[in-house]
């Protein structure tokens, strides 16, 4: 499945040519929703800023807000990322899981350092949990291994185990997923969970994406590079096991489609 | 895979004669097994075990090297389903196809900058590695000529019995070429024209069953190097003829399948389409993958998957340690320190660049590994940081020592004031993508 990551407030630091593709409606994330489910996406993923615009830390009640307006605006499935850091994770999703008890969100990031609040968050109210490791097979399990032993059903666990982009690191993850889906397939319920990875966050980190001016010839068309660059990373770790893959360009989403629809169809191009 | 020692021992005498040295048959093919010894140590072996044993060590997938002035491109030789269990060997080598329905000049002006193009990664220059050359009822030999005056990498030539006959001519034989493609019908005709000329021969069918009586007819008939070119398109389709053949290879030893594979993305007709498929045969068993569509925004990311599929994760690219100058940094700016390993070097060299600001990029040897991986290794501490600022004499080359530390690593501060006095200990961001926001505002 294919998940669209739309931001909280406008993003100050995404590429120009992610601007570009989403035009006005990436400072509303209602219409970013809508817009994002326009183009194809299966489900949605908030990811909430650290800060406001104002520079002062996102508080529960606009995170609260934020999450509200987008499920008032799209019934698809919804994903939900804090920050990245314990303190503001726990702070602001604890009262997203609370207000939205029933909508069966998934909630990340859990890690090994921090997971226990957001775990029990998701067992009291009926949501997901999306546990991320760093690109290694013995993480993963154990994460799995101690988010289950809390008392959420396996059944609930995402595993993300982590990606680079093409040429930063993307190998790695690729083989760490193979392995843990080859594990399961193989009998090992401790990674017998689907797998959602970010390709669009990692692609569009890379120079390649984020910058036009400056870079060597031989880089060629600035946009083809750019969408060419989180396509190739989402449809190789598809191939690798990924059961949802998190994007940022319509048009990534769009060519990541064809390739799913290719790849489900037994009977197309014989 | 190779037989086991218990195989082996089968096809033995076991008369434990110790003839060839060792006490027993059996301890004897247990060094065979392990490739230790020859199996001609043992001059009771009968020919009828001897062609077999020798048929068994032979690699699971033929090994193909296309030549041509000094250019080689290496096909098979491959032992594994996935990466992480050994490694791949053998990168798929990118093709460009050119036809003779196109002008000769037009042919050359495409090859001349295909030939040309050279992007780097990590320090390491990547390029495509060849041409196909499509007979469509044009000048065939006009064409490859033409493409030869712009190129001299390998070739693969498409066409049928009689254009390929004229087409070798123009090509020279110095070379060793791929010729595409013998059918069920033709391949009387194809198996002939590839063992005159020495070339490879790629052989087409609808049906794995098709193609594994195709192998077996094509081998009989005296040629050795051939390779599988699967009529499927699509992602699917591909995907399913690729895995089956290159398991039953790999897993069952499946001689009539154990061979390279030739993957045609271009002829899904789009370039946004050829460039995914052409992804996935790098990652699923493509040995030569024909392109019809090149530009650099395609080509690049498409050399850059290649090189991190067929990347031995058992050794990560290192870059050479040492002080490293980015936007040509004076002796009042600040140090940088990180590990060796190429991706951790060139995503911070990369933002560092990005920012605009000038620094001197310390690189101490941690053995390839990135910074936390090296940290838990305790090939990244204090002391071996000290000892690069040393070695590099990076004291000589500034004036306001100050040195930053990645922040996975902050622990390390309080050891580092130790180990260099004077120096003022910074921490930075922990992840590179934030260093340009940090060296504006805290250096």
């Amino acid at each position: 499945a294919i998940a669209i990551e739309i931001r909280d407030r406008k993003p100050e630091d995404w590429s120009p040519l992610l601007m570009e593709a989403w035009g006005d409606v990436a400072g509303d994330p209602a219409r970013w929703a809508q817009a994002a489910e326009k183009a194809g996406a299966d489900l949605l993923l908030v990811s909430l800023s650290i800060n406001g615009a104002d520079g002062k830390p996102t508080t529960p009640d606009q995170a609260v807000k934020t999450v509200k307006s987008v499920l008032e605006a799209s019934g698809l499935p919804l994903i939900v990322f804090g920050p990245g850091q314990a303190e503001a994770d726990n702070q602001l999703l604890v009262p997203i899981a609370e207000s939205f008890k029933g909508e069966r969100l998934l909630l990340g990031l859990c890690e090994d350092k921090n997971y226990r609040t957001i775990v029990a968050a998701a067992m009291a109210n009926g949501h997901l949990v999306n546990a991320r490791t760093a690109m290694d097979v013995n993480l993963a399990k154990q994460l799995n291994i101690l988010i289950s032993d809390m008392g959420l059903p396996l059944d609930r666990i995402i595993m993300d185990p982590t990606t680079g982009a093409l040429g930063y690191g993307f190998e790695y993850g690729y083989s760490v997923m193979e392995r843990l889906r080859l594990a399961a397939l193989q009998g090992d319920s401790m990674t017998q969970l689907p797998m959602l990875v970010t390709p669009g966050e990692e692609a569009w980190k890379t120079k390649e994406s984020k910058v036009g001016e400056g870079v060597p010839e031989e880089w060629g068309d600035w946009k083809t590079r750019a969408i060419t660059w989180e396509t190739l990373t989402s449809v190789m770790l598809l191939e690798s096991g990924a059961n949802v893959v998190v994007l940022r360009h319509p048009e990534s989403l769009k060519r990541t489609r064809e390739a799913i629809e290719d790849l489900m169809d037994m009977d197309r191009n014989p | 895979m190779a037989l086991s020692g218990i195989q082996i021992y089968k096809l033995l005498p076991q008369t434990n004669c110790k003839d060839c040295g060792f006490p027993t048959c059996l301890a004897f093919a247990m060094k065979l097994a392990a490739k230790q010894v020859e199996l001609s140590a043992c001059p009771h072996v009968t020919d009828e075990a001897k062609e077999q044993l020798s048929e068994a060590a032979a690699p699971p997938v033929r090994p193909i090297t296309l030549k041509s002035n000094g250019y080689d491109v290496k096909a098979g030789n491959e032992v594994v389903l996935f990466r992480h269990e050994k490694t791949f060997y053998s990168p798929p080598g990118l093709f460009l196809r050119l036809r003779d329905s196109e002008a000769p000049q037009a042919i050359k002006a495409r090859v001349a900058s295909a030939d040309a193009y050279e992007v780097d990664y990590v320090g390491i220059p990547l390029t495509i590695d060849g041409f196909a050359v499509q007979a469509e009822g044009g000048d065939f030999p006009a064409a490859i000529a033409a493409v030869r005056e712009a190129s001299h990498r390998p070739l693969i030539l498409i066409g049928d019995a009689p254009a390929l006959n004229a087409g070798l001519q123009a090509a020279g034989n110095h070379s060793k070429m791929l010729l595409c493609h013998a059918g069920k019908d033709n391949w009387q005709e194809m198996a002939a024209l590839a063992k005159e000329s020495g070339a490879a021969l790629a052989i087409q069918a609808v049906s794995l069953d098709e193609m594994v009586a195709l192998s077996n007819k094509v081998k009989e008939a005296g040629v050795e190097d051939i390779v599988l070119a699967p009529t499927q398109r699509g992602l699917h389709g591909t995907l399913t003829a690729s895995t089956i053949s290159r398991r039953l290879a790999l897993k069952k030893t499946f001689r009539s399948l154990g061979y390279p594979i030739i993957n045609f993305p271009g002829d899904l007709g789009d370039p946004a389409q050829e460039v995914v498929a052409a992804a996935q045969a790098i990652g699923k068993y493509g040995g030569y993958i024909v392109l019809d569509h090149f530009e650099p925004a395609t080509a690049y990311p498409l050399l850059v998957l290649r090189k991190n599929i067929y990347t031995d994760p058992q050794k990560p690219i290192q870059v050479q340690p040492g002080l490293y100058e980015i936007n040509d940094p004076k002796a009042e700016d600040p140090v940088l320190v990180t590990t060796n390993f190429s991706i951790t070097y060139f995503s911070v060299a990369n933002e560092v660049e990005g920012s605009g600001l000038p620094a001197w990029l310390l690189v101490a040897d941690a053995e390839g590994m990135s910074v936390l991986t090296a940290w838990a290794a305790g090939k990244f501490d204090a002391e071996r940081i000290a000892k690069a600022v040393k070695a590099f004499s990076v004291g000589e080359k500034v004036t306001r020592k100050q040195i930053v530390l990645p922040g996975h690593v902050a622990v390390l501060s309080g050891e580092l004031e130790e180990e260099l006095p004077g120096w003022e200990i910074r921490v930075g961001p922990r992840e590179a993508v934030d260093l340009p926001a940090f060296m504006k505002q805290a250096l």
